[in-house]
């Protein structure tokens, strides 16, 4: 005997998905009347207040925006590319450094070591003591070929977050089951073909959100390099500031960083919303 | 000539001991049956014979090479022998046909062509031929299980090593699996099977081994070790198998 697909309701089933129904449209009348009252009531509150006028004038001047805007946009074009060199180098290193902490046997100690100290250190360290050792220490040795500050404040960045991602990488590894493995090994792979087809490909996937959420914290910090000289967005707009007397422009920096974080933390959200459907079977 | 042969194999975990000077000999085309309570060694002794376990004493030979010597390169005596794990361990993130030649190309060196050629026909074979492209989570357990053989076979191994290749599945499941396994027996591929499916070991196995306490404490083929079992412990353990209706 097949299922039929043509199936008549009963009545009580009926009853139910018309209750059902008027339930859905009174929630949605409820949000919206209590969505209206609560801004109304900020709205109120805000410009109602003693100082609103002052507040206006000093932080949302249209004027100053418009003349702040284009050396704001300059400082955030030299965000972005610092973000995506920042981020893809400190993907790689997290990668690397997570690797070499699952290396067994005696021969990689020291490897080990090294990868386990460095995430400790990076870990512990202010990123700014790391920005400003490199930007201002490391320069004062004169070495031949030093590299320009920019380089070297993004290297503070990738170091940093490198240590960071390590770690979220190495959860991922170790989230894959010890029966994948044995899989694996049984199947005459090596080792590194083990970790190469087997585990990372799963790992990355499992760990894809956290590494995008700190890819999203790795974009509001790549402005810290203006601490050592190069003009970054927060920093244009503090000049600006300097030579207005006020704060408009740093009003539009930050809509601009919200702008920004937007595409990317839609992209986590999905990257998420995917790998829980993929958990719970789809 | 044994295909493998294990002498005195001693295996602890944590001061408990699992295998106690274990002896086993498989010949060629032969299927070999490990029967016991949970916690003989059965699967001990097969994660052993694949080299997944450090041994703590004994000798393994393979084809008459002595393969848990020092020296000798683990991953290249795996490659002749096949695993199939209680679990499948499919691998989550490659498809079925990704799952079969894994091995054929990255440690075989064979051409992708070839490989999914060879994967194809396998998988028609056991009737997954449709399945090639699906992921593992949307198949069967039963189906999972015909994959996880059928990887397992795409090595061409000499000896295939069978963990509870039933227990995760339900009842109605098992039936295709046991059949694969038939179908294979009669190909001539020789096997050790650890089982609960008493009336399959009993069906298909050429030898019957009885683990108890780390050791094989009787052996014989199954119309006697199932029909007059010479051992005390091998007749109780029998008798409560009969007990629970597994007989």
């Amino acid at each position: 005997m097949s299922a039929t697909l043509h199936h008549e309701p009963s009545p009580a089933q009926r009853a139910r998905a018309a209750h059902r129904r008027r339930q859905t449209v009174l929630s949605v009348l409820i949000a919206a009347a209590s969505t209206a009252a609560v801004g109304t009531l900020l709205a109120i509150a805000v410009t109602g207040a003693p100082g609103w006028n002052r507040v206006r004038e000093s932080f949302l001047d249209p004027e100053i925006a418009r003349d702040a805007l284009p050396r704001v946009l300059t400082g955030l074009w030299l965000n972005v590319r610092l973000l995506v060199c920042c981020a893809i180098g400190a993907l790689l290193l997290g990668l690397l450094i997570a690797v070499l902490r699952t290396l067994r046997g005696p021969v990689f100690f020291p490897i080990r070591a090294l990868a386990a100290g460095y995430t400790y250190t990076f870990r512990g360290l202010p990123l700014i003591i790391v920005l400003y050792v490199l930007t201002l220490g490391v320069p004062g040795l004169r070495l031949q070929g030093m590299p320009p500050v920019l380089v070297l404040g993004g290297l503070a960045l990738v170091l940093t977050y490198g240590g960071y991602l390590a770690e979220v990488f190495r959860a991922g590894i170790e989230s894959v089951h010890p029966s994948q493995l044995a899989a694996a090994r049984s199947l005459g792979l090596t080792y590194r073909q083990t970790m190469r087809h087997v585990v990372l490909p799963q790992a990355v996937r499992r760990v894809a959100p956290p590494l995008l959420n700190d890819v999203v914290a790795l974009q509001k910090d790549v402005g810290l390099v203006s601490l050592a000289g190069p003009i970054d967005a927060v920093r244009a707009a503090q000049i600006a500031t300097a030579q207005t007397f006020n704060y408009t422009p740093y009003i539009v920096a930050g809509v601009l960083f919200v702008l920004l974080a937007i595409p990317l933390i839609a992209v986590t959200d999905q990257v998420t919303l995917r790998a829980a459907r993929r958990q719970s079977g789809g | 000539m044994a295909l493998l042969r294990c002498r005195g194999l001693r295996k602890e975990f944590g001061g408990q001991v699992v295998l106690d000077g274990l002896d086993l000999t498989v010949a060629e085309h032969q299927v070999v049956a490990l029967i016991g309570a949970s916690g003989s060694g059965k699967s001990t002794l097969l994660r052993c014979v694949n080299l997944l376990e450090e041994l703590h004493d004994g000798t393994i030979e393979l084809d008459g090479e002595e393969i848990s010597a020092p020296g000798v390169d683990p991953d290249k005596v795996r490659r002749r022998i096949g695993m199939v794990f209680q679990s499948y361990n499919l691998f989550p993130h490659l498809s079925v046909l990704d799952n079969i030649t894994l091995a054929p190309r990255r440690v075989h060196r064979r051409s992708r062509t070839e490989a999914e050629a060879r994967a194809r026909e396998l998988l028609d074979r056991v009737g997954l031929g449709a399945k090639a492209n699906a992921y593992p989570d949307r198949l069967s357990g039963g189906q999972q299980q015909r994959v996880a053989i059928v990887r397992a076979l795409a090595n061409s191994p000499r000896l295939l090593l069978l963990d509870e290749v039933t227990s995760a599945l339900d009842p109605e499941l098992v039936g295709e699996v046991l059949t694969m396994i038939r179908d294979l027996k009669a190909d001539g591929m020789t096997m050790v099977l650890a089982t609960h499916e008493m009336g399959f070991a009993r069906d298909v196995a050429d030898q019957v081994c009885f683990l108890d306490g780390g050791r094989v404490v009787e052996h014989g083929p199954p119309e006697q070790l199932f029909g007059e079992p010479t051992q005390p412990r091998t007749r109780q353990f029998l008798a409560r198998i009969i007990e629970a209706g597994r007989l």
